[in-house]
């Protein structure tokens, strides 16, 4: 990066430290951690969104619907993280390509399972064959916030579920003797002061959410946890700066990194209760009523 | 007639594409002087030159990327890159579910790298990578095997006492212990394992095994090959 890290093998000390942590690897590393930042913040919404369907599905009165969203809740909460990872990316890659292969390539005549091998014509690759590297982070990203999403919207979906279910019958009660409709009812009153009474559960997720980013690993996207490892080994002179086994330095930043990260939604997450509670029929509504907040 | 000059241009985009498909090699990127990723973040090393000069060679456009080693015969298999050239041995259980290409590093010794020159390696506690002809030697040998999913984690559970010594190709293991002062010694019992290394394709590519054969050859018998080996393995590296 600097002209004066031409030669390493010259350097020492604080020199030698500047140029090494500014090596093409270490921004690499410095540039996974905002991929890390990135899938947080497009995950968490999804998610949300995958919850509230899911949520409104499980109460939904038309019985294929209630099956529907119980049966997604319970099917992906019951199997863990890791082994959905592992199978479902896989199961996504291999659908997504067999169905492009029977659109773009009908009069393909060989067998798509060859044994242990997975050959689907070159046209239905995902990301085509032809694609350069990028393309490659970018298709395990996707499919990375898909998972996300799916997983945590399954967890999602319960929070929500019980929030609505916690909001008094009364409050509903008085919106219907004004004469909304159940619409109305749902949109006016239930989704507003369900918030209040998810957001503790919203939270843990969240929380969570934050701590499993490292599976990202798993879907073959180069994460923070990748890049400490492979930086933090000992390198031999192979390498133009070698060292001892850093790991330990490395994974102490990423337990900061985390630290902070997790420090930083919670101060966040308590304002956001404090707003949600302000006139709400809670303790925490009340309570806040009486001392003229 | 409109269409079926589209279809015509369709059909030349299609073959054109076809012709111009990229070869995608997968490496692990963590096992120095074969494979590694450099300070710039590149796959450096000698498979790299090496991969580079037979896709000039056998006129393909090559692509690079990197797969952990545990999964990197299944990630053939579903094709998420064409070759792998990882420092793999040919075996025969390897060869049951992939092609190998013919070898282009011949059958080197394996060997033990410890604290001590006195382990012996025959009850002693082995550290070896997963899925490697190293690791199911110690576990045949008498001795306990202790796997890692990186060669790295291999040498520093050596360093920290976790295992006696860790068993792995000499070539990788020599830089390791010329650098460390000292501290790691080579045993002086080395095994010979494995029909060399070649590169790994999967078994309906017949096509493209045969490319890559006939540039191997190519470097073989022009001595570039054995050039290669020299500069990144030693001068007293087997050679062809």
């Amino acid at each position: 990066m600097f002209a004066s890290c031409a030669d390493p093998s010259t350097l020492d000390g604080l020199n030698w430290l500047a140029c090494y942590l500014t090596t093409g690897k270490h921004l690499d590393f410095y540039w996974s951690f905002a991929t890390v930042l990135l899938l947080l913040v497009i995950t968490a919404p999804l998610a949300l969104g995958m919850g509230f369907l899911g949520a409104i599905a499980s109460r939904s009165p038309v019985l294929p619907l209630r099956w529907l969203g119980r049966a997604y809740t319970a099917m992906v909460r019951g199997v863990p993280d890791i082994v959905f990872f592992l199978f479902f990316v896989i199961a996504l890659d291999q659908g997504l390509e067999w169905l492009l292969h029977q659109v773009v390539c009908p009069d393909w005549d060989q067998p798509i399972r060859q044994g242990t091998e997975f050959r689907v014509c070159p046209q239905a690759k995902i990301p085509s064959g032809n694609a350069d590297a990028f393309w490659y982070q970018v298709d395990g990203f996707v499919r990375a916030v898909i998972t996300f999403a799916l997983v945590f919207g399954a967890f999602a979906a319960n929070v929500i579920y019980g929030a609505m279910q916690a909001v008094p019958r009364a409050q509903l009660e008085t919106a219907e003797a004004y004469g909304m409709s159940n619409r109305q009812v749902f949109r006016r009153v239930l989704v507003p002061q369900m918030w209040v009474y998810a957001l503790p559960g919203l939270s843990n997720l969240w929380v969570i959410l934050i701590k499993a980013t490292p599976l990202l690993f798993l879907l073959g996207v180069q994460d923070i946890v990748y890049w400490a490892r492979e930086l933090g080994g000992s390198k031999t002179s192979a390498y133009e700066y070698p060292h001892p086994d850093w790991r330990l330095w490395y994974f102490l930043a990423l337990l900061v990194f985390y630290l902070l990260a997790t420090w930083a939604s919670e101060r966040a997450l308590g304002r956001l209760t404090a707003r949600l509670s302000r006139g709400q029929a809670t303790a925490a509504g009340e309570a806040m009523r009486k001392a003229g907040i | 007639m409109k269409k079926l000059l589209l279809a015509t241009a369709l059909l030349a985009l299609g073959t054109g594409l076809a012709a111009a498909q990229t070869v995608r090699l997968g490496t692990e990127g963590a096992y120095p002087p074969y494979n590694f990723i450099n300070d710039q973040g590149e796959v450096d090393g000698f498979e790299r030159k090496l991969g580079d000069e037979l896709c000039k060679r056998a006129a393909l456009t090559c692509e690079w990327t990197t797969n952990e080693w545990d999964s990197i015969i299944p990630n053939l298999q579903s094709g998420n890159y064409d070759v792998i050239i990882a420092g793999m041995s040919i075996t025969d259980e390897r060869d049951e579910v992939i092609n190998f290409s013919e070898n282009y590093i011949p059958p080197a010794a394996s060997a033990y790298l410890a604290l001590t020159p006195d382990v012996d390696v025959k009850t002693a506690v082995v550290s070896a990578q997963v899925s490697t002809i190293q690791a199911g030697y110690v576990a045949e040998s008498g001795a306990t095997l202790l796997e890692f999913a990186t060669p790295d984690e291999t040498v520093a559970a050596v360093r920290n006492g976790e295992a006696d010594a860790v068993f792995a190709d000499k070539d990788y293991l020599a830089p390791i212990a010329a650098e460390s002062n000292g501290e790691l010694v080579l045993l002086a019992e080395e095994v010979q394992l494995g029909g060399g290394v070649g590169l790994g394709l999967r078994e309906s590519d017949t096509e493209l095994k045969a490319k890559f054969d006939a540039a191997i050859q190519a470097m073989k018998a022009d001595g570039t090959l054995n050039a290669l080996i020299k500069e990144y393995f030693g001068e007293a590296a087997v050679t062809f």
